[in-house]
């Protein structure tokens, strides 16, 4: 089937309803799509930046702790997601696509489908406020 | 293969005299492999009809899409379900809480009807989940697609040949600009480069406003949707209740001025194709 699961085709048209930043990734941690309200803290427009293969994204997005220290991998809450297939929040900063830090709030969820199908896993984030 | 419409009608059945010509029963397609094998894709009440011929059989092999009322209440009126003599197997879609008997049963069984599930005489029911199986010569590949409620579409090929089924099927919904991009498009990897493709064409542009969300395509829908796809023959279905053949008659004309690029076959009941 060269199609994307209904499951993903079906979020991915709420994600561009929503004004709350999402970020789409399928079952082998590409990421395949966000929406427009994520695109000013991404840093790039969808359009522009397209999927994003698994291997690439660690290069392409960096992130550390609120405290400024690096921040693993596996501990990210879109990577428990995908992975442990159990929801996670965490707080974080995350450099752009442009470049610049920003910090943000995010919470992810696993997407499973029928049939015990993992999916892959999308993610919710803000832009937390300066204090 | 060789097909043939049995009921095209969609949500209702409607009998009358405005309906003559396509018909007023609802889904169910005859569908015959090269190995002789009797598939039945879904049980409106077309398939009473159908179940007079296939008296005959040894297996029949029922596929549902989905279980909405219009695809399944020709079930216990279809006659070789009661003979012991005749294997039948019901396919369909199963959701994680609630299996495929559980919810055929719950029709099947009184008050709702006089006769049980449990009490058909040689009927195997069989849970089907996104992915491939083989009946005989013909190899099945189903998948869900967007319509309410969990519906599978189905690409049934037999050496060459490839049919897909999608009665129900709303692959518009939420799109800013229909069709998009294939990838993201339900139902595309089961109708792509298809023979024939049987496909819902409910609405027309002006009902669908107010339709959206119901799990239905506007014939344009369906029309650009086999185009983006590359089908030989798009067979247009599911026919709206208040449809005459009056109307559908003048909408199909107005259709096969598009010049397109496949054939147009409009979905009266009765229409023998062979994929």
């Amino acid at each position: 089937m060269a199609q994307q699961p209904i499951e993903l085709v079906l979020l991915k048209q709420w994600a561009t309803y929503i004004t709350i930043p999402m970020w789409i990734m399928d079952e082998t941690g590409n990421l395949v799509f966000y929406n427009d309200p994520a695109e000013s803290i991404i840093g790039e427009r969808f359009d522009v930046v397209g999927e994003i293969n698994a291997d690439d994204l660690a290069d392409r997005f960096i992130t550390r702790g609120l405290d400024g220290e690096p921040m693993e991998n596996k501990t990210l809450p879109i990577v428990i997601a995908l992975t442990e297939g159990h929801p996670s929040h965490a707080q974080l900063q995350l450099r752009g696509l442009d470049g610049s830090w920003r910090e943000i709030e995010v919470a992810a969820i696993p997407i499973a489908g029928q049939g015990g199908r993992n999916l892959g896993a999308f993610a919710m984030f803000w832009e937390m406020p300066n204090e | 293969m060789n097909v043939q419409l049995w009921g095209t009608r969609g949500s209702l059945a409607a009998a009358g005299a405005d309906t003559v010509e396509f018909g007023g029963d609802t889904a169910s397609v005859e569908v015959r492999g090269s190995g002789g094998e009797a598939i039945v894709l879904d049980a409106g009440s077309g398939v009473r009809p159908l179940g007079d011929k296939l008296v005959g059989e040894h297996r029949i092999d029922i596929l549902l899409t989905h279980l909405h009322m219009d695809h399944i209440q020709g079930l216990g009126f279809f006659t070789p379900i009661f003979n012991p003599d005749i294997e039948t197997h019901i396919w369909g879609p199963a959701s994680d809480g609630m299996d495929l008997t559980a919810h055929l049963g719950s029709y099947l069984s009184p008050p709702l009807f006089p006769v049980r599930l449990r009490d058909l005489p040689n009927t195997e029911i069989h849970d089907l989940k996104p992915g491939s199986f083989t009946i005989g010569n013909v190899s099945i590949d189903t998948d869900l697609i967007c319509h309410p409620g969990l519906t599978l579409g189905y690409r049934l090929t037999d050496g060459d040949a490839t049919l897909a089924y999608l009665p129900d099927h709303e692959p518009a919904l939420g799109v800013e600009s229909f069709p998009g991009d294939p990838d993201w498009t339900s139902g595309f990897g089961l109708i792509k480069d298809a023979s024939v493709l049987i496909h819902d064409a409910q609405y027309t542009d002006d009902e669908y406003p107010s339709r959206v969300g119901w799990g239905h395509s506007t014939f344009q829908h369906t029309v650009d949707l086999a185009a983006m796809a590359g089908v030989g023959t798009l067979v247009t279905f599911h026919h709206d209740p208040s449809h005459s053949d009056e109307m559908l008659n003048e909408i199909h004309q107005q259709l096969a001025a598009q010049d397109l690029p496949f054939r147009l076959v409009p979905g009266r009941t009765g229409v023998a194709l062979e994929v």
